[in-house]
């Protein structure tokens, strides 16, 4: 049986194996390739999306659990780059690769979404789920602060 | 400098009409645009149509270190353009047009900085004459500014509108370039070329390649030096999804609709193993080290004095021996290829730091001439040296050849960590003289390696401060498959030898910077040897970093110093250390890096605070273990990566002299574990001989 659900305000309807991690679904069933695999047993947090509104794992979340739920991906979250976390993001010059940054910037506009004034420790520890290889850190932490000063505009 | 075919393009091409793709990020629908001009492509590195759209090409493969945007910024300013008016594209492999088109060695501003000036300097010279021919005035009248050339009489005009008319001048052999005080863009912060589309989540990765009839592939590969003798294909074959099965060079790849269908046939694949030789373990690796330690067949790299006569006359001996263990590079994406091979073309995508050895490598394995080899370049999540070994373009091309269909091959996390082309293992003896007063009289080093080649650098400081120096390396053979990782061999050397350096210094009494910085004079007033760094360099790194970070003048501070010198960059750091519960805490390092001129310096501090990141994520927790061939963790979660809440506050300066840029996606790595070690010495007075340290 097809599994319905919404993808980044789209109603869409999934008629596959309803144990596929919600990460493959987006990725080779509905196009959507923002949303990153680094590691498959949610440690590192590059797969993050939205489900009802809570930065969520996909890569461990079968598309069973997801059913009639609401899904943003880093697509949706704005199209034109516009969310104060992609601005800061951008603004202070974040990525080096860039493949965990999807993943970072969900788990960043998540948190700002439930504690928009965090601080400086509730970012480190609310972002330190997700893994950079890179080591943007610094300018991971800095741009949810930015984001966060954004945002109270 | 002399004009290479390379440089510059057929005059003839100039002028073609060519289709350009614009893509205009702040539009209200944020949507792909066409652009239809007449473009004029100037040389290899840019392109100004009739409309002054300018387009810089960017020849090597984007890693995250910044070459896309430090390379056009080079160009940009000595064309004299604003950078907003400048769009950014990666360059596919074009050897006709590029040299050195690959990623490694930190090697890509140093080759390519005075091409790169002069293909914008050229370009705006001929701007300036086209413009002073259309105005009949004298050329050496006329001004650049911003993307206009400006005349003696107040006349402007716009690089777009002059480019046909430049385009058809001879191309001038000499240019002058700008001083650099009158620089705008370099030494500037530049942000990312591609972060609008990374923080959009567009499909940029080797992994989002998508093409038409494109099937999905994984392999499951062998222990190291297991030769595979059968697996069971039949029922995996019928698998929902799952479209063929098939073996190559002791592989075997599942090749699937989806990714999670093939992913559930791995888990149903049995594969049978056999090996001649017993698989190497830890203990393996042990032995090897032991007995290349006794060996009496060491290589030896350098020798200047007599060692021996000089230890056997010492005061004072120092001896220390340090080990690093094989480890993973884990960039965040994976390895992958995509491949589609037919009879007789090849189109390869993907994420390789070397692109031509890629293509070389397949036409060898398929015996199809290079020229009908295409090899596009996708933006690559991370490397760190892993994607200089072009297996998994080997293997995807191979596949692909097999099942004769498009193919995008993808590692998971797990055959990425357990799939080799590791940072070597190494083991490293020193040992040090000193005479009665406390100086260095006897230096000597033995190195190793697993795999590693030559594991010493024989001419690394303090070598060429020292009269008797003997430095050895044996390189043992295992079925562990190595490759450079970031940094290679310093990565691990640069924290063995500046730790060494510290006990050396307690040893003789001395403060560790004054004792380096009279071993530097010594270079500097009697060098023994061959020289291969500049002391005076050298010196200006260790007095700024000494002066930034206040060498111990923080009362309850503890602070590590190292000072390393690498892909012809300089840098010191400071660590300092607090202990918190009993437990050592790095709370910041300070560095100072010598690199010549800073292009980018957003990208510069972004070298500089990852490398570190990197050198002290792995200094404290990377290691692979071996049991009968497999290497085990094979995932993020025993196999620990620095996280967000762990580092230290870092501090990145530049000497920024004006000499011309040399590396940095590396430098600042390998003197990391070293200043690291050295404070939490002079926290807990223990010392660290082996990675990792936790």
């Amino acid at each position: 049986m097809a599994i319905n659900c919404t993808v980044n305000k789209k109603k869409v309807s999934l008629d596959i194996d309803p144990n596929t991690p919600l990460l493959w679904a987006l990725r080779d069933h509905l196009s959507l390739l923002g949303t990153k695999y680094g590691c498959g047993i949610a440690q590192c947090g590059a797969c993050t999306v939205w489900v009802n509104g809570e930065p969520t794992r996909s890569c461990v979340l079968p598309i069973s659990a997801v059913s009639n739920a609401q899904i943003t991906t880093i697509e949706g979250l704005d199209p034109a780059g516009k969310h104060p976390v992609q601005m800061a993001w951008d603004e202070l010059d974040v990525p080096q690769c860039g493949y965990c940054q999807a993943g970072q910037i969900m788990t960043a506009a998540g948190l700002l979404k439930k504690n928009p004034q965090p601080t400086d420790q509730e970012i480190v520890d609310g972002m330190s789920g997700n893994i950079c290889r890179c080591g943007t850190y610094h300018r991971i932490q800095e741009a949810v602060k930015l984001a966060s000063k954004k945002s109270k505009k | 400098m002399k004009t290479s075919r390379r440089d510059f393009i057929q005059k003839t091409a100039l002028f073609t009409g060519v289709f350009t793709l614009g893509f205009d990020w702040f539009s209200a629908e944020a949507s792909p645009m066409e652009v239809v001009a007449g473009a004029g492509r100037f040389n290899a590195f840019l392109s100004i149509d009739s409309l002054g759209k300018i387009t810089l090409f960017s020849p090597n493969p984007e890693i995250g270190q910044g070459i896309k945007t430090a390379f056009p910024v080079v160009v940009a300013e000595e064309l004299d353009v604003d950078w907003a008016q400048v769009q950014v594209e990666q360059a596919n492999l074009d050897t006709k047009q590029f040299e050195r088109q690959l990623t490694g060695g930190s090697g890509a501003l140093k080759h390519s900085w005075e091409r790169l000036r002069k293909a914008g300097a050229t370009v705006r010279k001929m701007m300036m004459q086209a413009a002073a021919d259309q105005w009949k005035v004298d050329v050496a009248q006329c001004k650049t500014s911003k993307g206009f050339v400006l005349g003696p009489a107040g006349q402007k005009a716009s690089y777009g509108s002059l480019a046909e008319a430049a385009s058809k001048l001879p191309v001038p052999s000499d240019v002058t370039f700008k001083d650099r005080k009158d620089y705008k863009i370099i030494g500037t912060r530049v942000k990312g070329v591609d972060n609008k589309n990374v923080v959009t989540g567009k499909p940029l990765f080797g992994m989002d390649i998508r093409k038409p009839g494109m099937v999905f592939a994984q392999i499951v590969r062998p222990p190291f030096g297991a030769t595979l003798k059968s697996f069971s294909a039949e029922d995996v074959k019928k698998m929902p999804g799952i479209l063929d099965v098939v073996s190559f060079k002791n592989k075997v790849a599942i090749v699937g609709e989806n990714t999670y269908a093939i992913l559930q046939a791995r888990a149903s694949l049995t594969c049978d193993y056999s090996s001649e030789a017993p698989l190497e373990s830890n203990d393996t690796h042990q032995n090897w080290f032991d007995e290349g330690m006794k060996s009496d067949k060491a290589q030896v790299m350098r020798k200047d004095g007599d060692f021996a006569a000089a230890i056997a006359s010492a005061a004072k001996v120092i001896e220390a021996t340090y080990e690093c263990p094989f480890i993973s590079h884990s960039p965040m994406e994976p390895m992958n290829f995509f491949a589609d091979v037919k009879a007789d073309s090849v189109l390869l995508a993907g994420p390789t730091q070397v692109p031509q050895p890629a293509q070389k490598a397949v036409s060898d394995l398929l015996k199809i001439p290079v020229d009908k080899i295409q090899v596009e370049l996708s933006k690559m999540g991370g490397g760190f040296g892993r994607r200089l070994s072009n297996d998994f373009v080997l293997e995807a091309a191979e596949l692909s050849s097999m099942i004769k269909k498009p193919v995008l091959v993808m590692w998971t996390r797990e055959d990425d960590m357990s799939g080799g082309t590791y940072r070597p293992a190494a083991r490293y003896r020193f040992k040090a003289g000193l005479d009665k007063n406390g100086e260095i009289i006897a230096f000597a080093l033995r190195g190793v390696g697993l795999n590693a080649g030559n594991s010493t650098r024989q001419d690394n400081f303090p070598v060429g401060a020292i009269e008797n120096v003997l430095i050895e390396s044996i390189d043992q053979k295992s079925a562990v498959t190595t490759g450079p990782w970031r940094a290679p061999i310093t990565n691990f050397l640069g924290f063995a030898e500046q730790a060494f350096l510290d006990e050396v210094a307690e040893a003789a009494g001395k403060d560790p910077i004054q004792m380096r910085l009279a071993l530097l004079e010594k270079v500097k007033t009697k060098p023994v040897g061959k020289i291969t760094y500049e002391p005076a360099r050298f010196e200006e790194v260790i007095k700024q970093v000494a002066e930034k970070a206040q060498w111990k003048k923080k009362p309850g501070v503890h602070q590590g110093f190292s000072v390393y010198y690498s892909h012809l960059s300089y840098v010191a750091q400071i660590a300092e250390v607090k202990v918190e519960k009993g437990k050592p805490k790095v709370t910041k390092v300070t560095a100072v890096t010598d690199c010549g001129e800073v292009v980018n310096l957003s990208g510069a501090e972004n070298q500089v605070k990852g490398a570190i990141i990197d050198g002290m994520g792995h200094a404290l927790f990377a290691k692979l273990n071996f049991q009968k061939g497999v290497a085990s963790p094979s995932n993020f979660n025993a196999y620990r990566m620095i996280r967000g809440n762990e580092i230290p506050v870092i501090e990145a300066h530049f000497v920024n002299n004006g000499i011309a840029p040399t590396g940095l996606g590396e430098p600042a790595l390998p003197p990391t574990g070293g200043s690291i070690a050295n404070a939490i010495y002079a926290a807990t007075k223990k010392r660290h001989y082996k990675q990792p340290f936790n």
